[in-house]
């Protein structure tokens, strides 16, 4: 574990009138682990992963974001440094006048437009890359559709296939699944969980169900059969085993920080509520 | 007791003036913020030339009837006015000259630049509120791109690069109007005398501020609108706000900036 963090936040603070979205918050984030964000409404999930690529400003604290420190970058010196990480937004935060194709597309004809190029794949035509993002996430169909034109979990795989294109290091995901039925919603985690082993990206992922993080933690992807099998079936000095964690915030602050199990047998009244136990 | 309330009705009504002031004045500087960024912005990389013509197509080409219109009528209008007012003082033979000083100066102008505050501060702001509130704005950022550079720079380029040309064609046919009115309708004065006159009146100053004055308003019309549109909260009623305050406001400083317009090249001449 002696890689570079991708990502970590030391004591950040950030208020709205009197209201606290983060408190005394700190983590860190090394390639290919995962994060499961879990909190009630307005504990602060959704400033925690804006916070983390500079969309909103701290009033205090550190982040640094592939070494270097967001917080005291002035906005337009962050542009280059965002295009690097990936971020699916929780409204989905497609633009609505371009189509899937076209938003797909987007990342990667700025990423050359600004020169800020990561050169993975990028021998690659853009047209090809986008293409596969979309069938990454199965939806080559409606490249040319608009988005006002599909459903709203076809809208959410469109914003991961978005985030991904440019194929980040990291990837931040904004409640995927809230509001799908289950089924959408294990064929979104299964996408993610894919991303994530395929590519050994990190990912922070704000969830309410706590079974998108049992996805996370129970699963991988077996390149070899194209799909996810259970970690069991692997040795247990396996590095794919033990890289996820549970995190559970209130009011701002991180109250629970944990493996799965530990979050299983935690037993803070506040905590257990987003703990389901499945019969 | 009565005195103490009054009083501390006065301090309240104090601090709701103070604390409106200094809104406006914090908006006024967001506003300068805003533009200073998006001027400098035309000397940095990358420039989205396709948005600028896009945005060119819109606010030129969609708006060439509607100025066409305006001003035809407008040039009419002032050559029917005008052969009456001038006929009382037996200076009919002047109604050319009237008719180009006002037109190249002020009515061409003005009313092209309120008529596209009409039509485009309101689009611009509506377009950027609508994506302000669905997080288009903040996914724009997240991807890496300056919505500065990507939004505000090309209508700001196109709008001051438009403006001027539309108003050359309100001039035009608002001059063709009038030689309509004037010649053909009333038969004040001989076609060659209409023509004559009406160029004779413009000097260099006339034309610059003919030209000036659009370019200077196209600006304030793209900023205005897009101010109002990055800074929209509060959802779909937020938007229509946006848009009815661009559309004021833009149409003001119009006025306020004629004005101060005309009053140094009042004295320039
Ligand atoms: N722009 C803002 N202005 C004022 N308050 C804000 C703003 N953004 C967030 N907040 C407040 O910060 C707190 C945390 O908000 P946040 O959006 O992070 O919640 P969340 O955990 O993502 O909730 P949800 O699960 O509903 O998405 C909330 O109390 C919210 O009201
Ligand atoms: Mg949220």
């Amino acid at each position: 574990m002696a890689e570079q963090p991708i990502l970590a936040f030391r004591d950040v603070n950030l208020q709205y009138g009197d209201t606290w979205a983060l408190r005394n918050v700190s983590l860190v984030l090394r390639p290919g682990e995962t994060r499961i964000i879990l909190g009630a409404a307005g504990s602060g999930k959704t400033c925690l992963l804006k916070a983390a690529i500079g969309l909103v400003h701290v009033d205090g604290g550190e982040i640094s974001l592939f070494g270097e420190d967001v917080t005291r970058d002035r906005e337009t010196d962050l542009f280059a440094l965002r295009s690097r990480a990936g971020f699916v937004f929780q409204e989905g935060g497609l633009f609505d006048s371009l189509s899937v194709g076209e938003n797909v597309e987007y990342p990667l004809l700025n990423q050359r437009l600004s020169g800020h190029q990561n050169n993975s794949g990028s021998e690659r035509s853009i047209e090809d890359r986008v293409r596969e993002a979309l069938r990454f996430v199965e939806l080559e169909r409606t490249f040319d559709k608009f988005p006002s034109e599909i459903s709203g979990g076809m809208r959410r795989r469109v914003g991961i296939a978005r985030a991904i294109v440019t194929e980040p290091p990291l990837v931040l995901y904004d409640s995927p699944t809230a509001g799908l039925d289950p089924i959408t919603a294990n064929t979104i985690m299964a996408l993610i969980a894919k991303e994530r082993d395929v590519r050994n990206s990190a990912s922070l992922i704000v969830t309410h169900r706590y079974q998108d993080g049992e996805i996370m933690d129970k699963f991988f992807y077996d390149a070899a059969r194209q799909e996810l099998v259970p970690l069991g079936e692997c040795a247990d000095t396996d590095p794919k085993r033990n890289r996820t964690r549970f995190i559970v915030m209130k009011e701002g602050q991180v109250v629970f920080f944990g493996t799965r199990l530990e979050l299983e047998a935690c037993d803070d009244l506040y905590v257990k509520r987003f703990v389901h136990h499945e019969d | 007791m009565v005195a103490s309330s009054h009083e501390s009705e006065v301090a309240t009504g104090g601090f709701y003036l103070l604390g409106l002031l200094t809104r406006v004045l914090v908006a006024f500087q967001d506003f300068l913020f805003l533009s200073g960024r998006a001027f400098a912005n035309l000397f940095r990389r990358p420039h989205y030339y396709d948005d600028v013509a896009l945005q060119m197509d819109i606010i030129g080409v969609g708006s060439l009837s509607i100025v066409i219109l305006v001003g035809a009528f407008s040039g009419a209008i002032i050559a029917l006015q005008m052969a009456r007012a001038l006929n009382t003082y037996g200076a009919a033979s002047q109604v050319g000259t009237i008719v180009s000083l006002t037109l190249v100066r002020e009515l061409g102008p003005v009313l092209t630049a309120i008529i596209v505050a009409g039509r485009n501060a309101s689009g611009i702001a509506s377009e950027l509120g609508s994506m302000k509130v669905t997080e288009q704005i903040d996914a724009m950022r997240a991807l890496g791109t300056d919505p500065v550079q990507k939004l505000v720079t090309p209508r700001l380029t196109a709008t001051a690069v438009m403006l001027p040309c539309l108003t050359v064609i309100a001039d035009a046919v608002g001059s063709v109007g009038a030689y309509l009115v004037s010649v053909p309708l009333l038969h004040i004065i001989p076609t060659e005398q209409y023509w004559s006159t009406f160029w004779r009146a413009l000097v260099v100053n006339d034309l610059a501020q003919g030209l000036g004055k659009p370019f200077v308003f196209g600006m304030i019309i793209a900023m205005v609108g897009c101010h109002y549109g990055l800074r929209t909260t509060g959802g779909t009623q937020g938007v229509g706000r946006a848009t009815t305050q661009a559309v004021v406001v833009s149409s003001i400083w119009i006025f306020v900036v004629t004005f101060f317009f005309d009053k140094i090249f009042v004295n320039l001449s």
